[in-house]
C-alpha cells in the first residue's frame, strides 16, 4: 500500500535533490521503510477501529454511542480533560516561570521531578495515589474520618490524571522562557509594569504558541490515559468510567461495535487535535517556529 | 482570568460533593468482569419491585475487585466469580468469616463448569477430557498462573485425571502435562484466549466457562462454533456476600440482604437461566433443560477437600501447578 504514495512524491524530492547526497536508491529505500512503517503500525489501526465501529452499520454504532453509560464515560472524560488541563496550565506555567526566570538551590532537582510522571509507568502513578489515599494507605484513616472520598471517586481520577500529564506543558515552556531570558519583562518592570501586567502583556504573548502547544498534548493524554485512572477508578458503570475505562469493558464484554464505536470518537478527538496543530503551523508557522526556538 | 478560575474552583466542589453520594436506598454491586448484561437484566427486575431504589454496578477482575474494596471502594454487595476472592474480604475484616451460611447454596444462587467450544462441526470429533491429550489436538485456555478461568480449567482436568487413573498420582501428572504441552499459547485471561481461539484461529477447542461460550457465540457466530460439554466437570460457584463492613456504615444492611435475596427467586433464577448459568431453583432448571446439558459435577469440597488445601497443594510456589506447568 505504499508504493503508490512513494511514487506521487518522487518528482516532489527530485526538485530538491541537490542538496541531497544519499543515492535515488537509497532515499527510495528510506522511504518506503518510513511509510511502511507509518502505514503498518499507525494507518492501518486506525482503519480497523472505524471499520469495526462500523461493522455492523452506523444505526448500531449510533446506538451503542447513544447507550446511558457510553454518554457518562464521555461526559467524565471530558470533566476530567476539563479540570486537569486548566490545573496543568497553572502548574506548568508557574514551574517552567520559577525554572526559568529565577535563580535558587534545587533547581536541578525540580526539573528532574517534573520529568518523574513520564519515566514511571502510569500503573504506578496509579498506585501511589492507592498507597497514598486508600483505606489502608498512609492518609486512609484521616480522609475517612473528614468524609472525604478521594479513591474511586471522580478526585482521584482527576488527581492520576493531572499526575500523568504534568509534564507536558511546563516541558514545553521551560526551554522556550530560558532562551526568552529575563530582558523583556526587566524592560516592562523598569517602565512601570506591576507583576500581574508584566506576566499578562509581556511574558504570555511570547509564549503562546508553546504553550498551546503543550495544552494541546496534556488535553490528548489526559483524554486518553488508562493505566493510573484505571487502578484508581474503582470502574463503576456511569460513575468513574472514563472513555478509555470503557472501551476495555466493552470488548471485554464481546461488545465489539460498542467498543470500537467509542475509540473511534478517541480517535477522532486524536485527530480534531492533530488537525489543530497542523492549522496552527500552517497559519502561524513563522511564529511558532521563532517562538518554539527552531 | 477571575471567572475561569471560579469555574474551577466550582468543577472541583461539584467533583467532589457528586462522589459523595450514598445513601440507605443505594447499593453499590461490585461484581465480574463479563456481568454486565447479566446484572443490567437483574438490576431492572429488582428496580420494577423496589421503586426509589438505586443500584450502581463495578465490573472488573474479580481479585482486582477485592483489592479495591479493601482499600476504600464503597461496595454495599459482592457478586464474584470466585470463593477465594471473597475469602480475601474475609481476611480483611470486611465481610464475615461464615458469609457462605448467610445465603443458601453456600451464598452461590448460581454455578457454571469450565466446558468446550469447539469449530462448527467438531472436525477434531473433541468429546472428553482425553480427547484434549491427543498428538493431533491443540488447546487453547489462559495461564493458570494469572487466570481463575485457567485455575478452574486445571482443576477440572485434574479431577477429570484423577477419577480416570483411580487417584494414580504419577499418571494425573502424567495427563496434565501432556494437556500443558498441547496448549501453544498460554494467554493471560479468559478474554485474550478468546481472542486467540476466535479471531486468530489457533487451536481446535477453547475451554472456558459454559456462562462464557453463550456470549463468544451469541458475539462471533452461532454457526461458528459449537459447545461440548465433558462428561465430567468441576462446579464452579458464582459467590455472593454482603460486604458487612461498608453496607453498615451505609445503613444497606437490609437493602443488601433483600438485593442477594432477589438472586434466589424463581424471576431472578429465570434471569439467571436465560443468562447462561445453571442455576439452582428445580423448576427454573427444568424449563431450561435444553440449554445446559448433563454432565457430573464435582466440587473442590469433595475432589481436593477445599480451597485452601488447593491453594496450598497446587497453586502455592513449587506445587503441583508448577511441576506439570514447568516442565513443558
Amino acid at each position: 500500500m505504499a508504493d503508490p504514495e512513494i511514487k506521487s512524491y518522487e518528482p516532489h524530492h527530485e526538485s530538491h535533490s541537490a542538496a541531497v547526497t544519499e543515492s535515488r536508491p537509497a532515499r527510495a529505500a528510506l522511504m518506503l521503510l518510513a511509510f511502511a512503517f507509518l502505514g503498518i503500525f499507525l494507518l492501518l489501526p486506525l482503519i480497523v477501529v472505524f471499520k469495526e465501529a462500523f461493522a455492523k452499520g452506523v444505526g448500531t454504532y449510533l446506538q451503542s454511542l447513544a447507550d446511558a453509560d457510553t454518554r457518562s464515560a464521555i461526559r467524565l472524560t471530558l470533566l476530567v480533560a476539563a479540570i486537569s488541563v486548566p490545573l496543568n496550565i497553572i502548574f506548568g506555567i508557574s514551574a517552567a516561570w520559577a525554572i526559568a526566570k529565577f535563580e535558587f538551590k534545587g533547581k536541578a532537582f525540580l526539573i528532574t521531578l517534573i520529568d518523574l510522571p513520564f519515566s514511571v509507568s502510569p500503573v504506578i502513578s496509579g498506585l501511589v495515589y492507592v498507597l497514598l489515599f486508600g483505606a489502608q494507605g498512609l492518609l486512609g484513616a484521616w480522609l475517612k474520618a473528614n468524609g472525604i472520598v478521594i479513591l474511586f471517586a471522580v478526585p482521584g481520577i482527576v488527581l492520576a490524571t493531572v499526575f500523568v500529564t504534568f509534564p507536558f506543558v511546563a516541558r514545553e515552556l521551560i526551554p522556550l522562557m530560558q532562551e526568552q531570558g529575563t530582558g523583556d519583562e526587566e524592560a516592562a518592570l523598569s517602565l512601570g509594569a506591576n507583576g500581574w501586567q508584566t506576566f499578562w502583556y509581556v511574558t504570555l504573548p511570547n509564549v503562546k504558541w508553546g504553550l498551546l502547544y503543550g495544552v494541546l498534548l496534556c488535553n490528548a493524554r489526559a483524554m486518553g490515559e488508562f493505566g493510573a485512572v484505571s487502578v484508581v477508578s474503582g470502574h463503576i458503570r456511569g460513575l468513574t468510567n472514563t472513555m478509555p475505562l470503557h472501551v476495555e469493558i466493552l470488548y471485554n464484554e464481546y461488545n465489539a461495535v460498542g467498543a470500537f464505536a467509542v475509540a473511534s470518537l478517541l480517535a477522532g478527538l486524536a485527530l480534531v487535535t492533530l488537525v489543530l496543530k497542523t492549522l496552527l503551523e500552517m497559519r502561524y508557522g513563522a511564529e511558532i517556529a521563532a517562538a518554539r526556538g527552531h | 482570568m477571575k471567572r475561569f478560575l471560579l469555574g474551577l474552583a466550582s468543577a472541583a466542589v461539584l467533583a467532589v460533593a457528586s462522589s459523595q453520594a450514598w445513601s440507605a436506598d443505594k447499593l453499590l454491586n461490585a461484581s465480574y468482569d463479563v456481568g454486565r448484561e447479566l446484572f443490567v437484566e437483574v438490576n431492572k427486575a429488582f428496580l420494577a419491585k423496589h421503586p426509589g431504589v438505586s443500584i450502581d454496578q463495578s465490573h472488573a477482575g474479580t481479585s482486582a475487585q477485592a483489592r479495591a474494596i479493601a482499600e476504600g471502594l464503597g461496595a454495599d454487595v459482592v457478586t464474584f466469580n470466585q470463593v477465594t476472592d471473597v475469602d480475601f474480604l474475609v481476611k480483611k475484616g470486611l465481610v464475615s468469616a461464615d458469609w457462605q451460611k448467610d445465603f443458601p447454596d453456600n451464598a452461590s444462587p448460581f454455578y457454571s463448569l469450565p466446558s468446550f467450544l469447539v469449530r462448527a462441526g467438531n472436525p477434531k470429533h473433541i468429546k472428553d477430557w482425553n480427547d484434549l491429550v491427543r498428538d493431533d489436538v491443540q488447546v487453547i485456555f489462559p495461564n493458570p498462573k494469572t487466570s481463575g478461568n485457567a485455575r478452574y480449567t486445571y482443576l477440572a482436568a485434574t479431577a477429570y485425571a484423577k477419577q480416570a487413573f483411580n487417584n494414580d498420582d504419577a499418571k494425573v501428572k502424567e495427563f496434565i502435562t501432556k494437556l500443558f504441552n498441547n496448549v501453544p499459547i498460554f494467554d493471560t485471561g479468559g478474554r485474550a484466549a478468546t481472542t486467540t481461539f476466535v479471531q486468530r484461529e489457533i487451536g481446535d477447542v477453547l475451554i472456558t466457562f459454559e456462562s462464557e461460550t453463550r456470549g463468544i457465540r451469541k458475539e462471533y457466530g452461532d454457526d461458528k462454533f459449537e459447545q461440548v460439554t465433558p462428561s465430567v466437570s468441576l462446579l464452579a460457584e458464582f459467590p455472593v456476600a454482603i460486604v458487612d463492613k461498608v453496607a453498615e456504615e451505609h445503613g444497606t444492611r437490609e437493602l443488601a440482604k433483600t438485593y442477594l435475596d432477589f438472586l434466589y427467586t424463581p424471576e431472578g433464577q429465570d434471569i439467571l437461566a436465560r443468562n447462561g448459568n445453571r442455576v439452582r431453583d428445580a423448576a427454573v432448571a427444568d424449563k431450561y433443560k435444553a440449554d445446559f446439558p448433563e454432565v457430573k459435577l464435582l466440587t473442590v469440597e469433595d475432589v481436593f477437600g477445599g480451597w485452601d488445601k488447593v491453594q496450598k497443594e497446587h497453586f502455592a510456589a513449587g506445587g503441583l501447578l508448577d511441576q506439570t506447568y514447568g516442565s513443558r
